[in-house]
């Protein structure tokens, strides 16, 4: 939907190639692309302005880098500079006492009960007998909810009298102390920041669990207000951070920008998936990019590296260079490549990625790869022996038409002879192997 | 308390932080650089989006007016009017399907509509094809009992579309007039789940002709930029008639409503104000107006 930021600012640097220098003049262009870019991607204004005036006076008489372009030098300040608010490095849990209470607080519809039975689950993970509490006793069917998820991964839920939300808490304190749990998860009922009552209720708990967390879970999704309802959980209940919903969407997530800004307070995880364990720490540079909208390359570099065995994919490309490379090694490749996920997740983290029909594509793939699993071992190193009536079989075999083995076959011999000219140095690899 | 003062209360805290003092700055007055660079402002801060405040602010110039505010409220107005009417005369059963992504108030949206309905004295089913979410099938039963009205639902994990085709089955066999029909949260960019939506929107259309009659996207009062995608993509997959905004009792302005309606023609149809069963509404665009501005 939106042009790429790094596309925009390079139009609006192009015509400064070759000054040496940012100035006033010519970063007032830039500075408004970026103004709008965060906007769009729901920082709140204010902390736009205040953001946009320190990025401006970093920039302003800073020496362009031989390495870098003029835009890439303002992206590189920009990117720092959001790093710089949301925090260098992921914040981890800062548990005390024994047991160590940790409470869930946020508006309504944020996610806190799936998000509870996540961070329990992330918790046991790490070797902690844990305790799930349902102190959410107005939203009908929320105990239900968090009881069911409990069941799902194996962690007790308690949920007293299913009433008085304090009572509940006070009970289930006691009971974890007696029954050797160290650490308790609290739900809490999700509520308005201008409801009185309600907040009274959360300061409350706060005070008679003495929580080592007190964490508010905001959905990525939310707009301008999320200061206002931060501001205020904050002032009441001092948060010591956040936890962000709902990032497996398209939203670019500004709001992460402006709660941290606002509170000075960290983000520690944030939810990626409908699943217990999509759940993850905060990792600030690739939430800059993405707020930015500039893709997330460094996760998939980093998935490619804990995914990929590289001395399989180093063979495969020396074969290449060689142009040995066959169908088995192809299959091979493939393998590899679905452990990065399905291929519109690994599209997505790339920066200024051309919206294609991924589904197709997709299809596609898995036809490839049935084709090649319906070939003998013999076959797939030495295609060429393949006949009409093999190809009949291999077509059978995968479910598709002779059509598709053929088609298959001449995108291989296509893909060799490139590799050919690629060894005669008539064509440079746009990586390094 | 009438529907309006009620609103006018609900909508004060609104008001209060970021439209207060508006009348003092646009009243009586003309149009000048001041006057639009805090009103830009004011419009980003309540999530209306830059483009649509761009247009706003546009029109605000070409009107050449003395009264810079009551200029705002009719082109405030002109924007949100449509049809803004679910007409459940039109058939019977009426089939409205509720959709949108998690956490919006879908489940709530659905039985408060039941009750509404049910208070202009329509009989209602209700559908819990929200199969996915834990305890979601609960939630709604809990309502059901508490509003006096039958809820058709499965077990947790079963096929939504089953549900959905049991829901309009029972309203032909017992002569509802309107059946809803809750379904689960998802984000608009699951394509699998999008393609299950569709489903029960096809199952429908087989038990009674053109259901469902109105699909309303929920959309929650905080939402920022990405509601615009998500309208966009829910009204691509499956053909949403119209909006509902919910939790506008807190400080939260709801401005993308106005983005979706500007850029995708789908107006608001209900707006949910508080807790209470009756805090949902019927929009009325020159009331809604009015209240956040007077």
């Amino acid at each position: 939907m939106f042009e790429n930021l790094q596309e925009k600012l390079s139009k609006v640097f192009k015509s400064l190639t070759g000054q040496g220098r940012l100035t006033e003049r010519n970063i007032n262009d830039a500075v408004r692309q970026v103004k709008l870019s965060l906007l769009e991607a729901d920082v709140n204004f204010r902390v736009v302005k205040e953001f946009i005036d320190s990025v401006k006076e970093k920039a302003l008489g800073e020496e362009v880098l031989k390495s870098f372009t003029p835009d890439q030098q303002f992206i590189k300040i920009v990117r720092d500079e959001l790093i710089n608010i949301m925090g260098k490095s992921s914040v981890s849990l800062n548990l005390k006492h024994h047991p160590s209470v940790l409470m869930l607080v946020g508006l309504q519809g944020s996610g806190k009960t799936t998000t509870a039975a996540k961070l329990g689950n992330h918790l046991r993970k790490s070797g902690r007998n844990v305790l799930l509490v349902a102190a959410d006793t107005y939203r009908p069917a929320a105990i239900d909810q968090l009881e069911k998820l409990g069941k799902s991964i194996q962690i007790n839920v308690f949920v007293g009298d299913r009433k008085n939300p304090i009572k509940i808490v006070k009970e289930a304190l006691e009971f974890a102390k007696n029954s050797q749990y160290n650490a308790v998860v609290l739900d809490t009922a999700g509520r308005l920041h201008i409801d009185e009552e309600m907040m009274n209720e959360l300061e409350q708990i706060k005070q008679l669990s003495g929580p080592d967390e007190i964490l508010m879970v905001v959905d990525a999704m939310v707009g301008q207000d999320a200061v206002n309802s931060a501001t205020e959980f904050d002032r009441r209940l001092d948060l010591t951070g956040f936890i962000v919903t709902k990032m497996d969407g398209d939203a670019r997530g500004g709001v992460i920008l402006s709660i941290s800004h606002i509170t000075k307070k960290p983000v520690k995880f944030v939810g990626v998936g409908e699943k217990i364990d999509a759940f993850e720490p905060f990792h600030p540079d690739r939430v800059a990019a993405r707020i930015l909208g500039m893709g997330d390359v460094l996760t998939l570099i980093e998935k490619a590296e804990k995914e990929l065995d590289k001395e399989k994919m180093e063979t495969i490309g020396k074969k290449m260079l060689q142009a040995e490379f066959t169908l088995e090694d192809f299959q091979e490749q493939l393998k590899e490549m679905k452990k990065l996920g399905p291929l519109s997740s690994i599209i997505e983290m790339l920066p200024g990625a051309p919206k294609v029909d991924l589904e197709t594509s997709e299809k596609q793939l898995k036809r490839t790869e049935a084709i090649i699993n319906s070939m003998t071992p013999e076959e797939r190193r030495n295609p060429r022996i393949l006949n009409a009536s093999r190809k009949v079989r291999i077509a059978k075999g995968s479910g598709t038409t002779v059509q598709d083995v053929n088609k298959l076959l001449k995108s291989y011999e296509e893909m060799k002879e490139l590799m050919k000219r690629m060894k005669h140095g008539k064509l440079k690899l746009p990586f390094k192997i | 308390m009438g529907f309006f003062e009620k609103l006018r209360s609900k909508l004060m805290k609104a008001r209060k932080s970021f439209f207060e003092g508006l009348s003092q700055l646009l009243k009586g007055k003309r149009i000048s650089k001041e006057v639009l660079e805090e009103l830009e402002e004011r419009l980003i801060a309540a999530d209306v989006g830059y483009e649509t405040t761009q247009y706003i602010l546009e029109k605000l110039k070409q009107n050449q007016t003395n009264d810079a505010f009551s200029s705002l409220k009719e082109i405030l107005v002109e924007l949100l009017e449509g049809n803004n009417q679910v007409d459940v005369e039109s058939n019977k059963p009426f089939v409205i399907t509720i959709v949108g992504v998690n956490g919006t108030g879908k489940t709530t949206t659905a039985a408060k509509l039941a009750a509404y309905f049910q208070s202009l004295g329509k009989t209602v089913v209700l559908g819990a094809a929200d199969t996915f979410r834990a305890a979601a099938i609960e939630q709604l039963k809990e309502w059901g009992n508490r509003i006096d009205c039958t809820v058709i639902s499965h077990n947790e994990g079963a096929d939504s579309a089953a549900v959905a085709f049991d829901t309009v089955n029972h309203a032909k066999a017992k002569f509802k007039d309107v059946a809803i029909i809750d379904t689960a949260g998802r984000l608009h960019t699951k394509k699998n789940l999008m393609e299950e939506l569709r489903k029960v929107h096809r199952v429908l259309g087989k038990v009674v002709e053109k259901a469902p009659h109105e699909v309303l996207l929920v959309i929650d009062a905080t939402t920022g930029q990405n509601g615009l995608v998500q309208a966009k993509i829910f009204k691509e997959m499956v053909d949403v008639t119209g909006v509902v905004v919910t939790k506008l009792d807190g400080t939260a302005k709801g401005g993308i409503a106005l983005a979706i309606k500007k850029e995708l023609g789908l107006s608001i149809k209900f707006i949910g104000i508080g807790e209470d069963m009756e805090d949902l509404k019927p929009f009325n665009a020159k009331e809604f107006v009015d209240a956040l501005l007077d």
